[in-house]
């Protein structure tokens, strides 16, 4: 078999193509999502509501509704719960959230283990890009064309609160509300992901991209673009993988964003173009 | 004609819940005057701060600012491993305009650039933040805070951890804004710096003078600002004394 055939061949399923089209809609609006998962230490927060959800997904299935409805009202809950319990003081919010969050994941668990529950545990916790409806294909549409909007609207906002979040406070924007409006960003996000990638593995793509492209980006710009365009690679390199060795899809696309962060962080190269341009400019003008 | 105060506070008490960090704050300060304020760590420079920038809501009195102040805050809070360059910084400050929403256009460039340029930062408009010195970094979040181009500037211990040449761009940019008409409110710890002022306004956790620094700052006064934080060097008189404070650090 030749390269050609290595690639032609999957694309002639229909269910590889649309788990293809898929994973790159995901992991190109969740890359670019990444940058601020990470810039605002939010990956705890975004995998408490990835497993936090699964009692909605369970549900969703059970009652045979689009699973997207379902992660959005788990997330919604989960959500809610860790507010509320976050505000004991006496606790912290890390135990309360790791409290809250394995509680309803146990909550699903048991739910989706019951005797009348259909045996889909393993594609809800793992996902099953090959599984991937239209229904699925249309929400993660929606997902980067809204996702990309407002990561485009809220750029200045989010640069400046990152970087800063009192001095930004200071020129008139309201830190907390940019914080609520990337959470927010970032629950749908999860709901529509885990389709995909599953309650346990969809936090790769909404952490690992960045850290796998950190040390190239120059700005939140590149980092934001690059990111996208590793998880929708990666996310397609998965699939690949698992089409021709016969691997879990879910698991091979999380495993190769993780390889790609992995390879981002130890491998010896450094891209600094903005480094090596101002050093020339001051070079050029001593 | 007497124009109207650039900043005025009268009967002013603020707090966090509880009893006052502040209170008894009474003062004005015109358009291109330069006011010190004084006081030791807890003292409630940075509180008085945070009400001139109506992020806290007086107990009692009431606050006034000529527009929304621009604000150079007192210790480095910023990220310094996020990818921004100098010029992305200082073009934060068109964010005041309240269009968060669109893209910063060739006039707020512009603007921004020439803010570095005013700190001696132009040819290090693209270099990242993280990468440069920290006087340098305060220079570029003054040009931050010149871009925004607000009447009112405060300016919450700017000198601390400086080197000198920083220092130096910085009096030189004061003394142009003070030119320009704008009002200077700047808080330090260093009192023989604070002479160099149109007003001084000593806190401790109350008001303890308002005036000119020759007509306030005598040994009196700075006992009762400072407390035991104060050595007086020489002098015993009324204006003459000679004094550096001690600096208890709490955090």
């Amino acid at each position: 078999m030749d390269l050609t055939d290595l690639i032609l061949d999957p694309l002639r399923s229909g269910i590889w193509r649309r788990a293809a089209a898929e994973v790159v809609l995901l992991g190109g609006i969740c890359g670019a999502l990444s940058f601020w998962v990470t810039s605002f230490r939010l990956s705890y927060p975004a995998e408490s509501l990835a497993h936090g959800l699964l009692p909605g997904l369970v549900l969703a299935a059970l009652a045979g509704i689009p699973l997207v409805l379902g992660g959005l009202g788990g997330v919604a809950l989960a959500a809610g719960c860790v507010a509320l319990a976050s505000r004991d003081p006496r606790i912290g919010a890390d135990s309360a959230t790791a409290v809250v969050v394995t509680g309803m994941f146990g909550l699903g668990a048991l739910l989706a283990l019951s005797p009348d529950a259909p045996p889909r545990l393993e594609e809800l916790l793992f996902g099953d890009p090959l599984g991937i409806t239209h229904t699925d294909l249309i929400s993660a549409l929606a997902l980067a064309v809204v996702g990309a909007g407002a990561l485009a609207a809220l750029h200045r906002p989010l640069c400046a609160v990152a970087f800063d979040a009192p001095g930004a406070g200071a020129l008139g924007l309201r830190p907390g509300g940019v914080r609520l409006a990337l959470f927010m960003l970032l629950a749908v996000a999860v709901a529509v992901a885990v389709q995909g990638l599953g309650s346990l593995l969809v936090l790769a793509v909404l952490v690992a991209p960045a850290v796998a492209v950190r040390r190239a980006a120059t700005n939140p710009g590149v980092a934001m673009l690059s990111g996208a365009a590793l998880a929708a690679v990666a996310g397609l390199a998965g699939l690949y993988a698992s089409h021709h060795l016969g691997s879990a899809a879910g698991a091979s696309v999380a495993l190769a964003l993780c390889l790609a962060a992995v390879a981002g962080s130890v491998l010896p190269w450094r891209l600094r173009r903005g480094e090596a341009r101002a050093r020339r400019g001051r070079r050029a003008a001593a | 004609m007497t124009r109207a105060p650039a900043v005025e506070a009268h009967g002013l008490a603020l707090g966090y819940g509880g009893e006052p960090a502040l209170e008894g704050v009474d003062f004005e300060a015109a358009p291109g005057a330069a006011l010190c304020v004084l006081g030791p760590n807890g003292g409630g420079k940075t509180t008085l701060f945070r009400a001139l920038l109506g992020e806290l809501q007086p107990l009692a009195g009431r606050v006034r600012v000529a527009g929304r102040p621009a604000y150079l805050a007192q210790t480095e809070r910023t990220r310094l491993d996020f990818p921004v360059s100098a010029l992305d910084v200082a073009l934060m400050g068109s964010l005041a305009d309240g269009r968060w929403w669109r893209p910063p256009g060739r006039s707020q460039r512009h603007a921004a650039l020439a803010a570095l340029g005013r700190v001696g930062l132009e040819g290090q408009a693209s270099v990242r933040f993280g990468e440069l010195s920290g006087g340098q970094r305060q220079r570029v979040l003054l040009a931050r805070a010149l871009t925004q181009d607000a009447a009112v500037l405060l300016l919450d211990e700017p000198f601390a951890g400086v080197d000198p040449a920083s220092a130096e761009r910085i009096t030189a940019v004061f003394t142009e804004l003070r030119a320009e008409g704008r009002t200077l409110l700047v808080s330090t710890h260093d009192v023989e710096s604070a002479r160099l002022f149109d007003l001084v306004l000593c806190l401790n956790r109350r008001q303890v003078a308002f005036g000119t620094p020759a007509q306030r700052l005598g040994r009196e006064v700075l006992e009762t600002t400072y407390g035991s934080d104060i050595v007086v060097l020489e002098g015993s008189g009324d204006t003459a004394v000679r004094a550096i404070t001690v600096q208890h650090h709490e955090h």
